[in-house]
């Protein structure tokens, strides 16, 4: 067994069970930690698989903005986990029905087929082993594919302000500056000029 | 790619990560955030096909393929988890079961 070899398998092994405990931990916080160990060794994975520079866009994307996102709405919402767990075996068989027929079909296409030769020998995109990968990503994202990376950021803008839009609310009987009010006053509106009899004082 | 690991090791990863994402699912059907981190369990599963198989084809347009991907799944992250906080200050409860109020 080669070294690459034992990583791999040192990584995915860590990626399944810890995949397993994301959907079967008792703590949604320990959910939200096994899947940022997911993450990490997918890192391993996709380093393993040449693509460097995905493996550490996962690790800041994911583990950075995803994850931390996720743990905060978790300990942010108080729920009561007890209660969340109660029936959880309920769809148990079907769930595990479906997951053996799913995972059947996947192996069975995972072991069974070939690449035609003319479509290994025709790639879309060489990969050019003497530049860096994300150099590599770098030459053809802005130049060739502009209108996804485009289409991309508009996705993100869209998502930027649909969860803005939808998490803002205003509530009542709270007291906000109102700037417009407050640079439209005039001495004639704030200042209320009161004579007063010498003796008497201000009575109201 | 490294040529020892064969691409069949990369999809059998890939088919383990994308069942237990289906199986997340199902199995959880009181707590709605698992069902997004199942989510994104399915989706990483993608992404490992899409960049195993851009390293076996020699082909860099898979790993562009999984950015994109990458993209996607973090607006849909963000944009879930703001549902699911407008919908616990509603109804006070993340339970799939109690998403019933668009019930014709």
């Amino acid at each position: 067994m080669t070294l690459q070899l034992f990583f791999f398998y040192l990584f995915s092994t860590i990626v399944v069970a810890s995949a397993f405990m994301v959907i079967s931990s008792r703590n949604p916080v320990h959910s939200v930690l096994f899947l940022i160990l997911t993450f990490f060794n997918a890192a391993g994975i996709f380093l393993l698989a040449g693509a460097e520079f995905l493996a550490m866009i996962l690790i800041v994307v994911y583990v950075g903005a995803v994850a931390v996102l996720f743990l905060f709405v978790v300990m942010m919402l108080d729920i009561d986990f007890a209660e969340l767990k109660k029936g959880i075996l309920q769809y148990m068989p079907i769930g595990v029905l479906v997951g053996i027929v799913l995972f059947l079909e996947l192996a069975l296409v995972a072991g069974s087929w070939i690449i035609l030769p003319e479509i290994a020998a025709g790639s879309v995109l060489p990969i050019d082993d003497t530049i860096s990968n994300t150099r590599a990503l770098g030459q053809v994202l802005y130049t060739r594919y502009v209108y996804l990376f485009l289409g991309a950021a508009m996705i993100l803008l869209v998502a930027m302000i649909g969860a803005i839009v939808l998490t803002l609310h205003h509530r009542k009987n709270v007291k906000r500056q109102n700037i417009v009010e407050q640079v439209a006053r005039t001495p004639e509106t704030a200042i209320k000029m009161v004579k007063i009899k010498s003796g008497e004082g201000l009575t109201k | 790619m490294t040529p020892d690991i064969g691409i069949t090791h990369f999809l059998t990863v890939a088919a383990i990560l994308f069942t237990i994402g289906v199986f997340g699912i199902f199995l959880n059907r009181k707590n709605v955030i698992i069902i997004l981190m199942s989510v994104e369990l399915i989706l990483l599963a993608v992404n490992i096909n899409f960049v195993a198989f851009s390293g076996h084809l020699n082909d860099l347009a898979g790993q562009v393929f999984a950015l994109l991907i990458l993209t996607v799944a973090a607006a849909e992250a963000a944009i879930g988890l703001a549902i699911l906080v407008i919908f616990y200050r509603n109804r006070n409860s993340i339970a799939i079961d109690d998403v019933n109020v668009m019930k014709g």
